[in-house]
């Protein structure tokens, strides 16, 4: 079966990131770029199905600038067979990505798309869950355990009480969670050979999307910061303090 | 204009989830003059529907009760709220695991942009939302004909529950047969949730193992309060992933939180920074996490916590 990855170059996750003074956005220049951990536990997820003989083709496909091809190759040294890059300004919001990702579905017909749960630039946790529902496929969020069985895939979900396993029909969407699995690094040779697998160009006009967003931005604003308080000596002070200052216990 | 909340429940009785959202939708209607609506989407909960009724500040109780909604299934739950939510301004639910599941699928029905995760209302269509793991926020107008939206509840205030509205049954059936049930590990605990309690102590890779964590529990236990971790503790397989506070984890705003043996990285700040009052306890006097307490105290945990835990007795 063919699975579709759709991965997200972000700012490193090392990064810290500071608005801009103008407050229009936050400050991307020239910091460190790579493929959102969450993706890269996609595109590890999607190698393990391959290795284990489920998957006969993985799919990386990236939106953005002509700069996230880097991270497609990355997914291609990593293991996946070939690439497309959607062409765009970089600013598309999460329904626009995921009409955009439901042409490519409809084109590849994969059996199973995984994606990371959220980019942890815009933090949205939407694309997966909207690209399901246009496909009318259903969906395993925040997924730590993915196991295809026949035509359906099990999938164990990270929800705020603990798990839960859901039986999905195929075609279906995962996304990932951080324990799912570790992600593998690339090879050199595998860095070298990915160079000459494809990577298809398209363009939001070619498949007919309209790529606006509804949603504008007014500004951005650094979060409040919280000052330092007092260090205490002893226990006691502490609890003295807790008591009779903070009043919280 | 009517707002419609999506309350969270477990088929008996509403999670203070749902308090919360209604308190954010409750910052809306003060700007567009709205009623508010709460739809009780479930399988026999009729009980949870009973409680709803009482919320402050809101007009109708709205209950579709069907085997198909038991679980909360997003396929089923998502078409249910995206044929209902047409009629609606608004449509909120809490951003919790349920919340972030079903949602974007009504967004993406109604063919609308989700705001995820908001932390204040500016106006009807104006709201602000943390991104790039809160190190920033974002001021955003949704140009929609109905705004789709998850609360960020910690950062809201529950309303009380002294109203008595109408119940409605709505007879809508959205079994899409794309997805069943199996089973759930869920963690059983006295303790308060998370989401909810009024104290938190959370331990980090400082307290080496899981057995110790017992200690963090008696401490808690002493304080009425609930257990987490930061991620380091979660993914050195001290404790279970659903412990975790933080970007990644759960978002928390008690009214104290004790870190313990907790570095303090901006991704567990993420999740815990905006509680009342912030109590550190680290061996490390140049770990991070102290420029952010209320009150820090610089010691090795092993002795400061059973110290702590004999004279609260």
């Amino acid at each position: 079966m063919k699975v579709l990855v759709p991965i997200k170059r972000v700012v490193d996750y090392n990064v810290k990131v500071r608005v801009k003074s103008d407050n229009t956005d936050v400050d991307l220049n020239n910091l460190k770029m790579s493929i959102n951990p969450f993706c890269e536990i996609a595109v590890e997820e999607a190698i393990r199905l391959k290795e284990a003989g489920i998957a006969t083709e993985i799919i990386a496909v990236s939106i953005g600038e002509k700069a996230c091809q880097e991270q497609i190759r990355t997914a291609l040294a990593l293991g996946a067979d070939r690439g497309i890059h959607i062409e765009t300004d970089g600013n598309s919001q999460p329904l626009a990505i995921a009409k955009l990702l439901a042409k490519i579905v409809k084109e590849e017909q994969p059996q199973i798309v995984l994606l990371g749960k959220q980019s942890i630039d815009g933090d949205n946790n939407q694309t997966g869950q909207m690209l399901a529902a246009l496909t009318n496929m259903p969906q395993g969020t925040f997924a730590s355990m993915v196991k295809v069985d026949g035509d359906s895939v099990q999938v164990t979900r990270e929800v705020d009480g603990g798990l839960v396993t859901l039986q999905l029909s195929l075609p279906a969407v995962i996304t990932t969670d951080l324990r799912l699995n570790e992600p593998r690094r690339a090879s050199v040779p595998n860095i070298m050979k990915a160079k000459r697998k494809p990577i298809a160009v398209k363009t939001p006009e070619e498949l007919g999307v309209n790529v606006s967003g509804s949603l504008e931005v007014l500004k951005v604003d650094k979060p409040a910061t919280r000052d330092a308080g007092v260090m205490v000596n002893s226990v006691d002070e502490l609890i003295e303090k807790l008591r009779t200052q903070a009043k919280v216990i | 204009m009517t707002i419609l909340v999506i309350a969270e429940h477990n088929n008996t009785s509403l999670k203070s989830d749902t308090h919360k959202v209604v308190a954010a939708a409750m910052d809306i209607a003060q700007y567009s003059n709205a009623n508010i609506e709460v739809l009780i989407a479930g399988a026999r909960c009729a009980a949870a529907a009973q409680q709803a009724t009482k919320l402050a500040g809101i007009s109708k109780v709205l209950i579709a009760d069907h085997v198909c909604y038991e679980h909360q299934l997003a396929e089923n739950v998502g078409l249910l709220v995206a044929d209902l939510g047409k009629g609606y301004s608004h449509i909120l639910t809490a951003a919790s695991t349920t919340g972030k599941n079903f949602l974007p699928r009504v967004a993406a029905l109604l063919d609308v942009a989700q705001i995820s995760d908001i932390i204040s209302v500016e106006s009807s269509d104006t709201f602000q939302r943390p991104f790039y793991a809160g190190n920033a926020i974002a001021t955003v107008k949704s140009n929609d004909a109905i705004k789709v939206i998850t609360v960020r509840t910690s950062a809201f205030d529950a309303v009380d529950e002294n109203n008595d509205v109408a119940m409605e049954n709505i007879d809508n059936v959205q079994d899409a047969g794309l997805s069943s049930y199996v089973s759930s590990e869920l963690t059983i605990s006295e303790r308060p949730e998370l989401g909810s309690a009024r104290v938190i102590v959370s331990g980090g890779r400082g307290m080496q193992n899981g057995e110790n964590f017992k200690m963090l529990e008696e401490l808690a236990d002493k304080l009425g309060g609930g257990v987490g971790a930061s991620r380091a503790a979660v993914d050195a397989g001290f404790v279970p992933n659903d412990m975790q506070v933080g970007q990644t984890g759960k978002i928390v705003a008690p009214e104290l939180y004790i870190a313990v043996g907790i570095s303090g990285a901006i991704q567990h700040l993420a999740g815990m920074k905006d509680s009342k009052v912030i109590v550190a306890i680290n061996k490390d006097p140049d770990a991070p996490i102290f420029q952010i307490a209320d009150f820090g105290l610089e010691a090795d945990l092993f002795e400061a916590i059973p110290e702590l835990i004999s004279k609260l007795s």
